[in-house]
């Protein structure tokens, strides 16, 4: 409005210059339309002047900036093909790259979900030996913890230990996640529990009274969320505590929602008791006004302390803090390298919408020129050409993020074995603000290429030439967008080739047992059983024969370490006595079975016999070696009657059969492992007072002849017990545990995959686009050459060379990008292989294949040209 | 005769000084009293007067010329009066001391 009438007014006051001029000139006796004519003229370029005196008012830009905005939104309308197809490419691109930046965002860049986490420490103990690349952080054992609870002024220390452990009442027996902790675990964390109190320091000490806190969801599923919960008894390892408070609602430490949490001061376990054994996880929160260094001091002061108090365990033990970080594993470079990708599909649908501006911006050369010798400079025009391409860019930001709320759970719930901090991503002003300088960045990258152009334009020239000029450098600079889109898509495709190639190779790899019917599941024996190591024994000679009585069961075992599944048992082993010291015997994979192991998993038996009955405690001791540790301990010789140390008693132990090589690392990863020797000792023969901890470890193993899932229930009643507190955890079929190896590569495998399409759908577009308009350039050119007697082959033959020589320069860019991206790709993947000729081959001719379909309408359309109608045209 | 940088400022708020007057006849006045030496073309007469307005040392009003025409009037306000006198005193100083050094004599030094 107040916009209006400043306009309104300076047009009255320049008319009015001119008048009074003229009026001047007549008075002077000049015929007044010869004073009119004589005004105008020596007025010169009024709207020059008007445009000067735009440009000194304050905020002009903003001005500017409304009225081309409007302006650009005016041509989105007007050319709704145009419109959609850029839109469209943009919503992808970007909606894509929102995705892979929230997912990112949530797991490595948040912080973490406590009060001011800035403020909290994780400390560690450090000693020289201790290798952080394999076992992570060293924790800090119980006594030591106790010492620095007490000693450390500048922040409040508190600790937990993980644990499991089976909650038998009220309801169901379950096996559940245990954190025993201190009492200020969740005062330092700066979390309010959900209901009731947490531990008194008078509990969370020797012979303090039971009490438990219990975590959100299992309140939940076992107290159907009464707050009656609160004063109620549960049985955890079979004692009983009382419950006294409901941990806040999605509490999650390392991703991991615990179930129950007990006071850690009241665990007795000798390992719990001294300082040799250092399994507490211990985070401080400094004190107001205090710093992260203070903290550090103090705990190297404690250290030096303890270890001239206790030489005999703390000697070269120190203790440190560090910001404390969310643990999430090996994720990071997944998530890099499909950003990588994600940023390469954001490039071609950038490259695309180039393409389509560009070509725009040369049928639109008469409306700048004009618009410059109407006064417009060229600042102003570039400054206008960007503007449109920031409108298009935030309006396809705008669909990208709509994609992206759209495909971000799905997205997440794909993600192999579960994504850590799941809960932590959320689409929230982070990844809106991203979305932001994102849209605006691409628009400044496809808006470049048109904007430059302006000012290249030489002007007068267009004018004259009409909208026909196509000058050489925009053919060029056409030709690098399809050019580089062609190179990119080309990238992705071979990723996506290589992962395929991988997965089909490692799908058909035998693993080594018969994945088919076979059903693994880890077993809690009922706590009172676990005193006495015959009692154990003849307990689980129980299980083994309910299980088998099954109907529908055909052969049950027990072994420690499961093939493909988490947890292994390394051992070192030598083949005669003397012993070399312990950290010079080479090491091998050990695995204590029953004697139906084998016939259970379908092992293959190579050589001489498997464990069966007269393998007791007592009798020889013996094992079985696979053909790896065969070849590795004895070379070519027969294994069979020859004798391997294992650390299992005093004696050396005979080998009795050799079996082929199991895949326990996982179909992918067993070739690289680098402890890949097995041996299988018998069950029977572990010594007595090691049985309890075996039995901790035991999994059943069923071999089904019926779907293997259906045996899950009738296995899990059957073995309940006497006392029903047995249970069954972590049940899985081997099929399974052999598809879960291959889950990264899958995963990846998918996105590339669908990635790949994209790239490839976008840059046929942008092919399909590019040439329908250079083509359409050429009409008047086709026009000629058919009146002068080319056949329509002929055109079309000139449109699709025209379109092979692009696609060509791109798929050569692309291969060079290929081979580095290739190599990368080899080196995160496991399993993945240098890119091999076939697949590069494949690669390029879909590519080229799909670019020359997506030609081959403009090419077509060319050809139907009227030599008649075009040439009149012109 | 081409203005000196930021010259063509100081005119106009000179001639405004005198009293309430339109674009045009800044323009014509500019143009007798400088013995048509100063030429002020529309082109950067227009973009000045509307600078000047825009920083607050000029006001402009609608009113009726004695032609009974509607044309827009300018006239100081405080802060351009300020201006225009620190302006002039500035100017004065500089070309007193132009005009000084312009006096030497050529050759005669010492």
């Amino acid at each position: 409005m107040k916009n209006r009438t400043r306009e309104e007014e300076l047009k009255k006051e320049l008319q009015f210059h001119l008048d009074q001029y003229a009026e001047d000139l007549a008075a002077r006796g000049v015929a007044p339309v010869e004073a009119r004519r004589r005004a105008a003229i020596e007025f010169g370029g009024r709207a020059q002047t008007e445009e000067a005196c735009r440009d000194v008012r304050p905020l002009r830009w903003v001005e500017d900036l409304w009225r081309d905005a409007a302006f650009a939104l005016r041509l989105l309308r007007a050319r709704p093909g145009f419109s959609f197809v850029a839109l469209l490419t943009l919503a992808i691109g970007i909606g894509a790259t929102t995705v892979m930046f929230t997912v990112i965002d949530g797991v490595l860049l948040k912080p973490l979900p406590f009060p001011q986490p800035g403020r909290l420490l994780a400390v560690h103990g450090r000693s020289p030996g201790w290798n952080t690349a394999a076992f992570g952080d060293q924790n800090v054992a119980h006594y030591d913890f106790l010492d620095l609870q007490q000693s450390v002024h500048a922040a409040d220390v508190m600790g937990w230990v993980w644990n499991a452990d089976t909650i038998s009442a009220p309801g169901e027996a379950e096996h559940v996640t245990v954190a025993e902790a201190s009492a200020n675990f969740f005062s330092v964390l700066g979390l309010p529990l959900y209901r009731g109190r947490t531990f008194t320091a008078r509990e969370d000490a020797p012979g303090g009274t039971p009490v438990a806190i219990l975590g959100y969801s299992q309140w939940q599923q076992r107290f159907a969320a009464n707050a009656d919960a609160i004063g109620a008894a549960v049985t955890v390892g079979g004692k009983r505590y009382t419950v006294v408070g409901i941990a806040p609602r999605g509490f999650r430490m390392d991703s991991q929602e615990p179930d129950v949490y007990i006071p850690m001061g009241q665990d007795m376990l000798p390992f719990m008791q001294g300082r040799r054994a250092h399994p507490v996880t211990t985070i401080a929160r400094l004190h107001p006004g205090a710093t992260a260094a203070q903290a550090r001091e103090e705990l190297a002061a404690i250290g030096r302390r303890l270890a001239a108090q206790y030489p005999g365990t703390n000697r070269d033990r120190t203790f440190f803090a560090e910001a404390l970080r969310p643990d999430v594993g090996d994720v990071e470079s997944a998530l890099w390298l499909l950003l990588g990708a994600v940023t390469l599909v954001l490039m071609i649908a950038c490259a695309n919408v180039a393409g389509l501006l560009l070509a725009r911006a040369v049928a639109r050369d008469r409306e700048l020129a004009m618009r410059v010798a109407l006064g417009a400079g060229r600042g102003r025009l570039v400054r206008q050409c960007l503007t449109e391409s920031a409108v298009l860019g935030l309006a396809g930001g705008a669909l990208g993020v709509i994609l992206a709320r759209v495909g971000l759970h799905p997205f997440v719930a794909q993600w192999p074995d579960s994504l850590p901090r799941a809960e932590d991503v959320t689409l929230d002003w982070r990844v809106l603000l991203f979305v932001l300088a994102v849209s605006l960045a691409t628009s400044a990258l496809f808006g470049l290429a048109p904007a430059w152009r302006v000012r290249a334009l030489a002007l007068e020239q267009s004018l004259r030439a009409g909208g026909r000029t196509l000058a050489a450098a925009s053919r060029r600079a056409h030709a690098v967008f399809v050019g580089g889109e062609i190179a990119l898509a080309m990238v992705l495709l071979v990723a996506a080739g290589m992962l395929g190639r991988a997965m089909l190779r490692l799908s058909a790899l035998d693993p080594g047992v018969d994945v088919r019917n076979c059903l693994v599941a880890r077993v809690a024996l009922s706590p009172a059983t676990l005193a006495s190591p015959e009692r154990t024994r003849a307990v689980w000679d129980d299980v083994l024969e309910r299980a088998r009585r099954i109907p529908g069961v055909e052969s049950a075992a027990l072994v420690d370490t499961v093939p493909m599944r988490n947890g292994n048992n390394q051992i070192g082993y030598w083949t005669s006595k003397p012993l070399p010291p312990e950290e010079k015997r080479p090491l091998a994979l050990a695995t204590s079975v029953t004697p139906d192991y084998l016939r259970t998993v379908g092992m293959h038996l190579l050589e001489g016999r498997f464990f069966d009955g007269r393998d007791r405690m007592g009798s020889e001791p013996v094992v079985v070696i696979d053909d790896v540790l065969a070849r590795q301990a004895f070379g070519g010789d027969d294994a069979i009657g020859k004798h391997l140390f294992i650390d299992m008693g005093d004696d050396l132990a005979r080998v009795i059969g050799v079996v082929g090589h199991v895949r326990h690392w996982g179909l992918a990863a067993d070739d690289s492992a680098k402890v890949r020797a097995q041996l299988y000792y018998p069950f029977a023969q572990v010594p007595d007072p090691l049985v309890p901890r075996w039995s901790e470890l035991m999994s059943i193993v069923v071999k089904t002849r019926v779907p293997a899932l259906a045996i899950a229930q009738p296995l899990r009643r059957a073995i309940r017990g006497i006392a029903g507190d047995q249970v069954l955890y972590e049940v899985r079929t081997m099929d399974q545990l052999a598809r879960d190896t291959l889950d990264r590569q899958r995963f990846l495998l998918i996105v590339f995959a669908v990635f790949a399409a994209l790239a490839l759908l976008l840059a046929c577009i942008g092919v399909y686009g590019v040439l329908a308009y250079l083509t359409g350039l050429r009409v008047p050119e086709f026009g000629l050459r058919m009146a002068m007697g080319a056949t329509a082959r002929d055109v079309m033959r000139l449109v699709l060379r025209q379109s092979l020589g692009m696609i060509a320069a791109g798929a050569a860019a692309g291969a060079a990008v290929s081979l580095a991206t290739a190599q990368a790709l080899v080196k995160l993947v496991e399993g993945v292989r240098p890119m091999d000729p076939v697949t590069f081959v494949c690669t390029v001719a879909v590519l080229a294949l799909a670019a020359l379909a997506a030609s081959y309408v403009p090419a077509r359309r060319a050809a139907r040209v009227d030599p008649m109608r075009a040439l009149r045209e012109d | 005769m081409e203005l000196p940088q930021g010259t063509l400022d100081l005119l106009i708020l000179k001639i405004v000084a005198l009293g309430p007057v339109h674009g045009y006849a800044i323009g014509q006045r500019l143009q007798q009293v400088s013995r048509e030496v100063v030429q002020a073309p529309q082109g950067s007469l227009y973009p000045a007067l509307h600078r000047l307005e825009n920083r607050g040392l000029l006001a402009a009003e609608w009113k009726a010329t004695d032609t009974g025409r509607e044309a827009k009037f300018y006239k100081l306000t405080r802060k351009g009066r300020a201006h225009l006198d620190r302006e002039t005193a500035s100017w004065r100083q500089l070309t007193e001391a132009v005009g000084l050094i312009l006096k030497l004599n050529e050759g005669g030094a010492e």
